[in-house]
């Protein structure tokens, strides 16, 4: 009787928990649908949004630049951290903590912060182009804001979570394994691509999706340093002054959608890989 | 002979003034598009081969931009000048005012308000403008010249205009509102919507004392917040862009908003009216400058100049539906809009209005404190809500201890 009682409260709690996380996002999907404006009456069924997102400028090319800074630097910040986690899993127990602790620092401190201290760093570099350029006579491009500082920005702020999302990994890989490749007649070069990058790669690859996710999703970071280029999340918070586009929620379901076919998809590989396995 | 001088003159000015309309409709233009075209009496590809690209920073939703089947006149300037547009967006003019401060971005055109303008010429952020490059400067209307913000009209072309009234739903008010008292009315508790930016907010409780929205001294800034503090029982909500919803799907009966977007609401939903308070009102200018710095400033003038061109200041108005300063344009607009008192109200109406002026930073000060006093001030009302949550939480707490150390008693028997 007792035991039902839990049973049934547990359901409720569970119900209630995905509930908060995923009635947002289905309000979201069926408003893309609404016929009007409006994001409190629905009008009426129809895919107009959905055709004038693809016609809309402004969104599209704020969309590419998001995701093309979300790639690159995603790339970029996976082969550092990976580069770096090795790095410090070979170092010793003491300067291991201590860079451990630095590289955590850009996860705890606020965004903001993050995001002015990059800015100012930014400000400065240009001046000091423009100072060079005057007094020493090079021809550097002075006008470093936009996708540059962008992409700066965003790697380092990506970096910490690749490191310590390879390095638990690394921590469990057997260090015989790799000296086995050795005895083999393998040369470390050929040891590391071949016995420890297949064994770190999931990791990796998640490293790199997360990457992927923060640096679409950044505001704040992106509005100190973009200069005079838009990233989608800037796009759609000017929008609050007068009236958020039924279009963003058009994209937006758009991209829920190509999210959960990544993760579907990962996740269907990984089951046929662990089927294969056993 | 004197009187013989005099008629000839007026002659001549008569004929001055019948043979003006008639070289303005003969006057050459290049046809962009369908829809665009602009003077020919101006060198529009003098930029074209230097591969300019123009960072336009602007309110969003807030320009033409070929959205919702609106005239794009955007990707229109780049093939009628050969530059390209580099269009962004903003939301307040405190977060264009931080990234210009910041010298994190160099913008070629922004479009500020008045009080910001005021705020950014005394702190040499602007450039001057050189009206040789926007000669359409003489197409804006006299009254909208002038003003506080830049009385001699050095660093500004204006952009659009209106006023800020009470939007109300016909259906939930008892009689349409005609002052500023009705925002104060207890019948209507709980279904008024008032501003979420300090600087508006003030301005009607201060416009309902019969002050200027412009305080000169702190206590000014003090007597109009306990206004704001006695009527924050009656508020639903305080909100920016959420009016438009709330007031289109009828969730509330009066709120303040701009005159260009009430129009839009009303579209929506016909039960909507406009009123402009008798105690007068906030007359706001949104204006084209150029920040000081600029790398295109010629390209930047000639980007102002075609905004101010007829045809796309006619399809700038049809999308964002706040009003033009721009006389022709007004002649050109269809006569529901061209007639509408919401847009173009009457003379004796704009006698009565009032623009915003930079305020000096103690009075700035105090008007923020006092703002986020009033947020955060409550009558009495749900302030048991909090600690009865704590004291909830706590006992789940205890309660969850105390079983868990219960079941462990009984299974280490």
């Amino acid at each position: 009787m007792k035991q039902s009682h839990l049973r049934a409260l547990q359901r409720v709690y569970l119900v209630l928990l995905f509930s908060f996380m995923y009635v947002p996002i289905a309000v979201m999907a069926v408003f893309s649908f609404n016929e009007s404006k409006s994001r409190t009456l629905f009008t009426g069924f129809t895919f107009k949004w959905y055709e004038s997102l693809f016609h809309n400028e402004m969104i599209l090319s704020a969309l590419g630049l998001s995701l093309v800074v979300a790639f690159i630097a995603a790339a970029f910040a996976t082969v550092v951290g990976t580069a770096a986690a090795i790095g410090i899993n070979a170092m010793g127990k003491r300067s291991q903590a201590v860079i451990n602790n630095v590289s955590y620092m850009p996860v705890v401190n606020p965004e903001i912060i993050t995001g002015v201290s990059l800015m100012l760093l930014f400000v400065v570099a240009k001046d000091g182009i423009a100072w060079a350029n005057d007094t020493l006579g090079w021809s550097l491009p002075d006008n470093i804001f936009g996708l540059p500082t962008l992409l700066i920005a965003h790697i380092s702020f990506c970096l910490p979570y690749v490191i310590f999302n390879v390095s638990p990994k690394l921590r469990q890989l057997d260090i015989r394994v790799y000296e086995a490749a050795l005895d083999l007649g393998c040369n470390p070069r050929q040891a590391f691509f071949k016995v420890v990058l297949p064994e770190l790669a999931p990791a990796i690859l998640s490293a790199f999706l997360i990457c992927l996710t923060y640096s679409i999703d950044d505001f704040l970071i992106s509005y100190f340093t973009s200069g005079t280029t838009q990233t989608l999340p800037i796009v759609i918070y000017s929008m609050t002054r007068k009236k958020v586009s039924p279009e963003i929620n058009a994209l937006s379901t758009v991209m829920f959608l190509v999210i959960l076919a990544i993760i579907l998809f990962y996740n269907y590989l990984d089951g046929r890989r662990e089927r294969r396995k056993a | 002979m004197k009187k013989l001088f005099c008629t000839l003159l007026a002659a001549l000015l008569c004929a001055g003034a019948m043979a003006l309309p008639a070289a303005a409709a003969e006057e050459e233009m290049i046809v962009v598009n369908d829809d665009i075209s602009v003077s020919a009496d101006y060198d529009w590809t003098r930029l074209a081969d230097q591969g300019i690209t123009l960072n336009v920073y602007n309110w969003g939703l807030y320009i033409s931009d070929g959205s919702d089947d609106s005239v794009d006149i955007l990707s229109a300037f780049t093939e009628l000048t050969g530059i390209e547009v580099n269009y962004t967006t903003y939301d307040t003019n405190e977060s264009l005012y931080a990234k210009l401060k910041s010298g994190g971005a160099d913008y070629d055109v922004i479009i500020p308000s008045d009080y910001m303008i005021g705020k950014m010429i005394n702190e040499g952020m602007l450039e001057k403008l050189n009206f040789d490059n926007i000669p359409n400067m003489a197409k804006i209307g006299e009254q909208y010249k002038g003003l506080d913000y830049d009385p001699n009209d050095e660093y500004s072309v204006p952009y659009t205009w209106g006023l800020v009234g009470i939007v109300y739903n016909k259906t939930m008010v008892e009689e349409a509102p005609t002052s500023w008292d009705a925002m104060w009315d207890e019948r209507y508790e709980n279904s008024i919507l008032m501003f979420n930016n300090s600087r508006d907010a003030f301005a009607i409780a201060a416009k309902r004392l019969g002050m200027s929205m412009n305080p000169t001294t702190v206590e000014e800034v003090e007597a109009i917040a306990e206004e704001l503090k006695a009527q924050k029982s009656l508020v639903q909500a305080y909100v920016m862009d959420e009016i438009f919803d709330k007031m289109e799907g009828g969730e509330a009966a009066l709120a303040p908003y701009y005159a260009g977007d009430a129009l839009v609401m009303m579209d929506e939903n016909p039960d909507l009216g406009f009123a402009i308070p008798t105690e007068g009102t906030n007359y706001f200018v949104d204006a084209m400058c150029i920040p000081a710095g600029s790398q295109n400033k010629e390209a930047a003038e000639m980007f102002i100049n075609y905004m101010c061109e007829t045809s796309v200041g006619v399809a700038n108005c049809d999308y964002i539906g706040y009003s033009t300063p721009i006389t022709e344009v007004w002649e050109q607009l269809d006569d529901d809009l061209k007639y509408n008192e919401v847009a173009y109200p009457s003379e004796e109406v704009l006698a009565n209005t009032e623009v915003f002026v930079v305020l000096p930073d103690e009075i700035n000060a105090a008007m923020d404190k006092a703002w986020s006093d009033m947020k955060s001030y409550s009558e009495g009302g749900n302030g048991w809500v909090i600690p009865l949550v704590l004291v909830l939480a706590v006992a789940a707490i205890v309660v969850l201890f105390w079983t868990r150390s219960r079941k462990k008693q009984r299974e280490d028997y």
